[in-house]
């Protein structure tokens, strides 16, 4: 069984190699960003689909990555690699606190907790406004986008790296849900009680699973900082807390793909709608009506329940 | 003694649910716990195992004074626990749910998938090992609760009111089931009172959440207090 | 001006909040109290509040008081009647189930308000208030004979702020009235006791809840007619009432009518104050860690009783 999920994923990343050079520029150029709005949605399934930890403030996650990577990179002077380690040790510590203090509630005063915390590190990126400048933003050097020889600004350097990025979270995340570690995530959300009755240490799991997370939320942030050489406050706000959300909800909660999937028709959706007007987000709001009413498991899990139950 | 409380005391509000319960059970002995409706049989047991915070009072499992410990660490000392009302984990198969209980204790994956085969053929579920929990007829998901216990191999299993919705045969296997176990002290609340007689081999009466009397099952019948409280006409 | 008499000026700006708050968060916490449900398009609610307040007093076009009176009737009921009709196509489908319904009320925020982008515009239109006297306002000094009053220069209200606040008092002693001498509140109170219980009694709970979430954005929406006089009305002018009114109705102790009133008049008025004399950022960054650590730490709210 556990072959069939690996065979599914390294075919998945095998696809979205060859896309690089079949697809024209533009797509390819959207791809990249897709991808690591993916990574983003991957780490917040972690704690929303696998562990029932419905989270309204990763933003302060994505966030911690992305000034962590573009502020000592673009401040600092420091090469890529270190300043995405830095942003990694960033945003897991912002989880690891949050964590703590959160996870002291449940259900919809976690909600509320992660939100204001959120807003609390959005609020706090404008109030540096001279280092951040504010919801403006700023633009990290094209010439320190890259590793040794590799130039991360270029189409092809952005899309691979991407990609990579996107491969081994994907290959983690598939192998994490499989193991001892993931199933009892998935206890804890299908009964929590019970799983501290067969004497798992429930709150400890919970913490770990939002760590990780946060801090995949957090390499999220920091690569798309490092990729498409910006970084800005309203990458802190409440709409970048609600995308990850809206790609869950719509690719399938609880399955390794979803996040991709709901990535793509979310890009594509809002990148087509903003064509016709300035509403955009418009399309978010009904997608996430329709959602809650008529599809709660989103396509991946409709898919599982109706005729694949093998699904990762 | 496997498992010993002095003074053990929950109070509600002000009300009283259990007021100073000193018990001792022996190790290997089966105990049923029984008692009229709102007894504090299920508050009792809660404070054993962790699950509600006794409001003072000490308990002692195996030598070793569990009161502080929360209550997933006393699991882990080999205490397994089933739920008056089931609970399972209603979107998970049923082979899942035993190698959730199992893999506590046990680390190889091949020696959880022998315990969770073993536990299937104990319980009579092997044929639907692959089923969702959730889709289950209620007997089968008690049962399968049991099976949880069992896949922890406790040191100390308790049970509430296990048999509560199951169908006669079901009943009997259960009790079959009970006396195999024959490493493993049991605590067993229950109302059908067959099931005590046949089952335990001492019985504590709970009444007005102190214990109103304690022994052997033939001596238990012939109480006059204890049968004064199911009766409903004495105050002890 | 001196600090005396700019703290005056803080208190009463402040006050104006406050009042505006406790309208706007008395509608949460009346939707949270008698249906559990955290309504997360509330802020939307007042946006839409205070544009069809401005297409009302824009479409009269007659003496600013008519428009506003207009407005002050309309706008509520319309807005209320929006609310109802969302609560029965889509929150009584999905059973109030609390983590779907905040799903589905954060898609409901951008569909009203990205909706009133697509149909208002982007711009911020002001409407003109029913009468705005500057009232100049006196402060005592410790001078050569004694106390002695004196104007100081920047000291003053306008008499709509005024206004504003007593009439926001009235609305909620009406409110009052109405869930404690009525029987439509006394059904109100009693579903929010216990709606099984309720429904066994033969009221018709769903109707109920339709009703209790127009109640809850037509409070929003009042409150919200009153602030565009002296506010613009803006698409995206929800944000910030709604995040305030979180913050009072966790404060205050969730549900806790009289809580809310309570904290809302802290809220507005610290957040006022402080926002004279520090960063107003700062201030926001301040409440939101505030309130994240009450729900943290002491999740009956500040002011709530603890659950037994």
């Amino acid at each position: 069984m556990s072959h069939r999920d690996t065979f599914l994923h390294l075919s998945v990343i095998a696809v979205l190699f060859a896309a690089f050079f079949v697809l024209p520029a533009y797509h390819s150029g959207s791809l990249a960003r897709i991808m690591v709005l993916a990574i983003y949605a991957m780490g917040y399934n972690l704690a929303f689909g696998y562990t029932g930890l419905l989270s309204l403030g990763h933003a302060l996650f994505f966030a911690a990555g992305m000034y962590g990577l573009g502020l000592t990179m673009q401040l600092g002077g420091w090469a890529a690699i270190p300043a995405f380690a830095l942003a990694l040790v960033a945003s897991l510590v912002v989880a690891g606190v949050v964590g703590v203090l959160a996870l002291r509630t449940r259900g919809v005063g976690f909600m509320i907790v992660t939100l204001m915390f959120a807003q609390a590190g959005y609020l706090t990126a404008l109030y540096f406004v001279q280092y951040t400048r504010g919801d403006e933003g700023f633009v990290i050097d094209q010439a320190a986008r890259a590793i040794g020889p590799a130039d991360l600004s270029s189409e092809a350097g952005r899309y691979f790296a991407a990609l990579f990025l996107f491969a081994v979270t994907l290959l983690v995340i598939g192998a994490l849900v499989r193991a001892p570690f993931g199933r009892t995530l998935i206890a804890i959300r299908e009964n929590e009680a019970r799983a501290t009755m067969l004497g798992y240490d429930v709150q400890r799991l919970k913490w770990i699973a939002l760590v990780v997370s946060g801090t995949i939320s957090g390499a999220a942030g920091a690569a798309y900082a490092l990729l498409f050489g910006y970084a800005g406050a309203s990458f802190a706000g409440v709409q970048y807390s609600i995308f990850p959300l809206l790609y869950v909800l719509l690719g399938g909660a609880g399955t390794t793909l979803g996040p991709l999937i709901g990535a793509i028709f979310m890009f594509y959706l809002i990148d087509l709608s903003s064509g016709i007007t300035n509403a955009y987000m418009l399309i978010a709001g009904v997608v996430l009506v329709l959602l809650t009413m008529f599809l709660p498991h989103g396509i991946l899990g409709t898919l599982r329940k109706r005729a694949l139950p093998w699904l990762p | 003694m496997m498992l010993s409380t002095r003074g053990l005391t929950k109070t509600y509000a002000g009300v009283k649910a259990n007021t100073d319960v000193d018990f001792d059970l022996p190790k290997g002995q089966i105990r049923a716990l029984i008692g009229p409706n709102g007894a504090g049989k299920s508050t009792f047991v809660g404070m054993l195992c962790g699950r509600i915070p006794a409001t003072r009072g000490t308990v002692t499992l195996d030598g070793q004074d569990i009161s502080r410990l929360p209550a997933h660490k006393r699991i882990a000392m080999g205490i397994a626990y089933t739920f008056q009302i089931t609970s399972v984990f209603a979107g998970l198969s049923v082979r899942e749910n035993l190698a959730l209980a199992a893999r506590r204790h046990l680390h190889s994956a091949a020696v959880v998938t022998a315990k969770v085969d073993d536990v299937l053929d104990r319980v009579d579920l092997a044929g639907r090992a692959d089923q969702i929990a959730g889709d289950l007829s209620y007997g089968h998901q008690r049962i399968l609760e049991i099976g949880m216990g069992l896949a922890q191999d406790p040191r100390l299993f308790i049970l509430d009111e296990p048999t509560q919705g199951l169908a006669e045969t079901e009943i009997a296997a259960f009790k079959t089931l009970i006396l195999s176990l024959t490493d493993t002290t049991i605590l067993l609340i229950e109302h059908n009172m067959g099931v005590v007689m046949e089952t335990a081999e001492y019985i504590t009466v709970l009444n007005f959440g102190q214990i109103l009397a304690e022994g052997t099952p033939d001596q238990i019948r012939g109480n006059a207090d204890v049968q004064a409280a199911y009766l409903g006409t004495g105050n002890a | 001006m001196e600090f005396g008499p700019h703290l005056m000026l803080a208190m009463l700006e402040g006050a104006v909040t406050a009042a505006i708050l406790a309208l706007t968060a008395m509608g949460l916490s009346v939707v949270f109290g008698v249906m559990r449900v955290v309504n997360v398009a509330h802020g939307e609610f007042y946006m839409l509040g205070a544009v069809i307040a401005w297409f009302v007093a824009a479409t009269l076009g007659t003496h600013p008081a008519v428009g506003f009176v207009a407005a002050l009737v309309i706008a509520p009921l319309l807005v209320g009647a929006l609310a109802s009709l969302a609560d029965v196509l889509i929150l009584q489908r999905i059973n109030y189930d609390p983590e779907r319904t905040i799903v589905a009320t954060i898609g409901l925020l951008y569909i009203l308000q990205q909706g009133t982008l697509m149909t208002f515009g982007p711009d911020a239109r002001p409407v003109e208030p029913p009468f705005n006297h500057r009232l100049a306002l006196p402060w005592v000094e410790w001078g050569e004979q004694g106390l002695a009053l004196y104007w100081p220069w920047g000291l003053s209200i306008t008499s709509y702020k005024l206004f504003v606040i007593v009439a926001a008092a009235a609305i909620l002693g009406a409110l009052w009235l109405f869930m404690t001498r009525t029987r439509a509140g006394l059904v109100m109170r009693a579903t929010q006791q216990d709606s099984n219980m309720a429904r066994a009694f033969g009221i018709p709970v769903a109707r109920v809840y339709a009703l209790v979430f127009g109640l809850g954005a037509a409070l929003a929406a009042m409150g919200a007619v009153l602030i565009v006089p002296i506010q613009q009305a803006h698409y995206l002018m929800g944000h910030d009432p709604l995040l305030l009114s979180f913050i009072v109705v966790i404060i205050g102790g969730l549900g806790s009518l009289p809580g809310t009133i309570i904290a809302a008049i802290l809220i507005g008025m610290s957040d006022g104050i402080i926002s004279v004399f520090f960063s107003p950022t700062l201030a926001k960054i301040l409440a939101t860690l505030a309130v994240a650590m009450v729900l943290v730490f002491r999740p009956q709210g500040l002011l709530g009783k603890k659950a037994a």
